[in-house]
């Protein structure tokens, strides 16, 4: 009995990756996902475990110079600006898909990171900024003392 | 957590299906500027994540195909809690005229960013013809 008590406890994380799920939907309906809006550029992935978070966006043929990482408590703000490219005398353009100009994303953070600790790195037009979490907004684990 | 991020629809527009693929991975266009000037078409494509060992680019007869292979994003102890974008490999045809100098394509890979310089041959390129007074 006590054993499938405790077993009772497996199900949680899914529960909360099922919210997550959820709000992730929710969110994608309000904001009008599916067509292509370039408030939302450059798209965002984020990984996160108890001690930091990973934010990797795909932001091909960007100087890094020309990118600017900013951490505010739990907001991540990152904008940058995407030249076009030189392509000489008479230059004629016959398709042009690639975003050009600037862009700014302001994301709220599961929790605050330690801004001190934020360490971003660029390679092949993908960026990916790790937000260690501030030592006092971590989880305690609270130890039952017997008397 | 990766069925989360499965399900969240990305802007990256997926490849049609002609010929299925050996690797069970979604198959992306890349979005591509081509300029065209006095020498050259130049074709920009952009591909994050695609290292210069990871593309292929073919000429047979006449179709231009790029295709470059990207690692899948993982990171251990990490759980995946939010996506807006899938990774996956791309992959594009064009068609070009043999206005071009078929010999002379050069490629370069820079920040995610595939250029592509197709040199216009000799007959395509312009000419100016001067007029003589007689």
């Amino acid at each position: 009995m006590w054993l499938s008590g405790l077993r009772g406890f497996d199900w949680m994380p899914d529960l909360w990756s099922e919210i997550d799920r959820m709000q992730q939907e929710t969110g994608r309906l309000l904001s009008g996902a599916g067509a292509a809006s370039y408030q939302n550029f450059p798209a965002i992935n984020l990984w996160m475990n108890e001690h930091d978070m990973i934010v990797t966006a795909e932001v091909p043929g960007i100087d890094p110079s020309d990118m600017d990482i900013s951490v505010e408590g739990e907001m991540l703000i990152f904008n940058g600006s995407r030249h076009p490219e030189n392509a000489g005398d008479g230059a004629k353009f016959h398709r042009q898909e690639r975003p050009q100009g600037g862009f700014r994303r302001k994301i709220r953070l599961p929790y605050r990171a330690d801004s001190g600790k934020v360490e971003a790195r660029y390679d092949k037009g993908v960026l990916s900024i790790r937000l260690p979490r501030l030592e006092e907004d971590k989880p305690r684990k609270i130890s039952i003392k017997s008397e | 957590m990766m069925e989360a991020g499965k399900e969240i629809e990305t802007r990256k527009e997926q490849a049609p299906v002609t010929r299925e693929t050996i690797r069970n991975r979604p198959v992306y266009l890349p979005p591509v500027d081509i300029v065209e000037n006095n020498d050259a078409i130049i074709l920009l494509a952009d591909m994050p994540g695609v290292d210069e060992g990871n593309i292929d680019i073919v000429l047979e007869k006449d179709v231009l195909t790029i295709n470059g292979t990207v690692e899948p994003e993982y990171h251990e102890n990490y759980r995946m809690a939010y996506a807006e974008y899938g990774t996956g490999d791309f992959r594009r045809s064009f068609t070009v005229t043999d206005a071009i100098d078929h010999d002379r394509i050069e490629a370069t890979m820079k920040n995610g960013v595939l250029k592509l310089v197709l040199p216009k041959g000799e007959r395509a390129r312009p000419k100016k013809i001067s007029v003589t007074t007689v």
